[in-house]
């Protein structure tokens, strides 16, 4: 099989004595989609902010394309391309959709004075490709509705030649035809060969998107299987059990 | 509709009103409103002697040193921290320039008093002890986690007293003819420099606005029409000319002339009608001014300063370094004292000790009734400027009015208030948070 994009070994973090990440590995290849379930302080989230630089582990590896690196904050995971939407958007609700894009790696002017009228433009080259609706780009984000400040969120992901893409809950605020335009900005992004982790709750939404799912309780990996290998009553009996009710 | 930050300028969705179509910033215009209304019921209590030019001229190197700092505290407001010490900085800061160059260049490095170097050196002494004091601030609210109010809390009631030690509790002076040119009265462009001045900024807000106008239209971007721009570069030349217009009209008295009329470029008295001009404290303002607006507007610290403030987490996951940037701008805002205190003490031609004392309210005060919302992202530094300048009118008019100083505090106390209750209803109009 191909090299892995993605490899986090033996991962462990602990926030005073609770143990969020116990031993975990999980792989993502070039051009999939693997899906993180588990209940609500399963360590999903946790995981996923240590690939992306929020969190630093404790012990454990990560390799991205077979090379062991060091992510010690969301800058150095940006510099190896790893991209991620978290739940919370992240974004500055008092600047508008340029500034929130770019933000960290503004576009400046050759005397080093930020470029509005750059980013403006490129801003709305990219969200008339993401969400041609958009036409508030100069109005505070905060102005916005969740399915445009969502867009937001996934443009400033995209933008910048993503090669892993981490969406932490990026549906969870957004209405059936939205929902549907992230389906499919999914499919898009797996066709040009990026790795994405999506976390979610909705298990059917997973099983339609996701190539492989990983199931997590108490911090600890329960199992990860093909989806179709498996029926959303196994998923669900992984989530609630925690046993892998093919491997028993 | 529109938003006190700094990158947002006014877009109406529907039908564009007058004000709309300029794009002008109805908070921006509010204070406006509000200054010239206080002007106006100031002058009419006063028989028309707060609108004169010789009041006006007062007014600004009064406003001066507090509208420094305002704009330092624009930053620190917007992320969401507070200097309680900027007071006390300034304290200790005119406390070290003043003992520089009154005692230690003259008596222990031996420098003649009067020498060119020794007001340079002061003001240097003291940028370098404000910058060191802000850092300080700023490391121990960044990276040691204590919160920005308890650390200043302690500074407002350390550095005023650091500030005793190094002069004894003396009062300094007089202070160096250079370094007192930056006070006010004592320094002042005359009439044809304030004029060139003048011309040169009409010239380049034209520029700056038609040149922005040019970038807009490059891109593709929609832009007002020309009809607004023009009518906007005329308000903005007008209002540049009309005040350099009332501080040229402030002439010498006669007996000032009399005392030494070469100071004004007369051989004698006879004839001779020189005028104050622009003060060099007013020009520091404008110059420090213009550059922090710069600063929040085109640069990328500054971009940070206000994301951060909107949101720290975010910021952070964007992987800006908010600590570093807690120092920044404390150092900045500790700089900026050190400036104010050149201005402060050489207005006073002493340094004493109770130079700056509750100065850290007028400054909190003047960026809060400026715009700056103390839940952070908000703010712009016009606004501050524009809140001190307000607030020295009130103080100075009801001085002129012969109001009690008792009831001068209550008043200035509840227009505060009631400043921060109306832009709190105004936001809860225009559906901002």
């Amino acid at each position: 099989m191909t090299q892995p994009l993605v490899e986090m070994r033996n991962i462990s973090i602990s926030f005073g004595g609770v143990q969020a990440v116990d031993d975990v590995s999980i792989t993502l290849y070039p051009g999939e989609v693997v899906g993180l379930l588990g209940h609500n302080g399963a360590g999903k989230s946790t995981l996923i902010k240590i690939l992306s630089g929020a969190y630093r582990m404790d012990s454990g590896e990560i390799f991205v394309n077979g090379r062991r690196v060091a992510i010690n904050s969301p800058r150095d995971a940006r510099n190896h391309n790893i991209e991620t939407i978290y739940q919370t958007l992240a974004l500055a609700d008092n600047l508008d959709a340029a500034s929130n894009l770019f933000l960290g790696r503004e576009l400046t002017t050759p005397l080093g004075f930020v470029d509005d009228g750059k980013m403006e433009a490129e801003t709305r080259k990219i969200m008339a490709r993401l969400n041609p609706n958009f036409r508030k780009l100069n109005e505070p984000v905060s102005a916005l509705s969740g399915g445009q400040r969502q867009s937001v969120a996934i443009a400033r992901a995209v933008y910048f030649n993503a090669r892993i893409l981490i969406m932490d809950e990026p549906t969870a605020a957004l209405g059936v035809h939205e929902t549907a335009m992230v389906a499919e900005l999914i499919q898009e992004l797996k066709k040009q060969g990026l790795g994405i982790f999506l976390i979610s709750h909705d298990t059917r939404e997973m099983m339609a998107l996701c190539d492989r799912v990983a199931v997590m309780k108490n911090g600890q990996m329960v199992g990860t299987e093909r989806v179709e290998d498996v029926t959303e009553d196994d998923i669900l009996s992984m989530i609630i059990m925690g046993k892998n009710p093919r491997a028993a | 509709m529109t938003d006190q930050s700094d990158f947002a300028p006014t877009r109406p969705a529907l039908k564009r009103s007058f004000f709309q179509t300029l794009e002008l910033d109805t908070r921006l215009l509010g204070m406006i409103g509000a200054f010239i209304f206080v002007a106006v019921v100031f002058n009419i209590l006063t028989d028309g002697r707060f609108l004169t030019p010789r009041n006006i001229f007062n007014l600004t190197i009064q406003t001066a040193s507090v509208a420094i700092m305002a704009t330092g505290m624009v930053f620190v407001i917007v992320t969401r921290h507070i200097d309680l010490s900027v007071g006390a900085i300034l304290a200790a800061c005119s406390a070290l320039m003043a003992m520089v160059q009154v005692r230690w260049l003259p008596g222990i490095v031996g420098l003649e008093i009067g020498h060119w170097a020794i007001p340079w050196i002061a003001i240097a002494s003291g940028l370098v002890l404000g910058t060191l004091i802000g850092a300080l601030n700023g490391w121990l609210i960044g990276y040691q986690m204590v919160p920005a109010f308890i650390v200043t809390l302690g500074g407002f009631l350390i550095w005023r007293n650091v500030g005793w030690y190094m002069t004894a509790g003396q009062t300094i002076g007089p202070l160096d003819q250079t370094f007192m040119s930056f006070g006010g009265i004592n320094g002042t462009l005359g009439g044809p420099l304030s004029w060139a001045l003048g011309v040169t900024a009409i010239v380049f807000t034209t520029v700056m606005i038609f040149r922005a106008r040019r970038t807009k239209l490059s891109h593709g971007f929609p832009v007002k029409p020309m009809w607004a721009e023009v009518m906007l570069a005329l308000i903005a030349c007008a209002a540049i000319a009309g005040f350099i217009a009332i501080l040229t009209n402030y002439a010498v008295p006669e007996r000032v002339v009399a005392r030494d009329p070469t100071q004004f470029g007369c051989e004698v008295a006879e004839g001779c009608t020189p005028v104050y001009g622009l003060p060099i404290s007013v020009l520091l303002l404008i110059a420090i001014a213009a550059a922090m607006t710069v600063i929040a507007r085109r640069t990328r610290f500054g971009r940070y300063i206000f994301a951060t403030g909107g949101n720290p987490d975010a910021a952070e996951l964007s992987g800006i370094n908010t600590r570093l940037l807690t120092v920044k701008i404390f150092a900045l805002m500790g700089a900026l004292c050190a400036l104010a205190a050149v201005v402060a003490s050489s207005r006073l031609a002493n340094h004493s000790n109770d130079l700056g004392t509750l100065d850290e309210l007028r400054v909190i005060a003047a960026a809060v009734i400026g715009g700056t919302a103390l839940s952070g992202g908000i703010g712009t530094i016009y606004g501050a400027i524009l809140g001190a300048l307000i607030m020295q009118s009130l103080q100075s008019g009801m001085a002129m009015v012969g109001i009690d100083a008792p009831l001068q505090n209550i008043v200035v106390g509840a227009v505060l208030v009631f400043a921060v209750w109306i832009d709190i209803q105004y936001r809860k109009r225009t559906g901002l948070k």
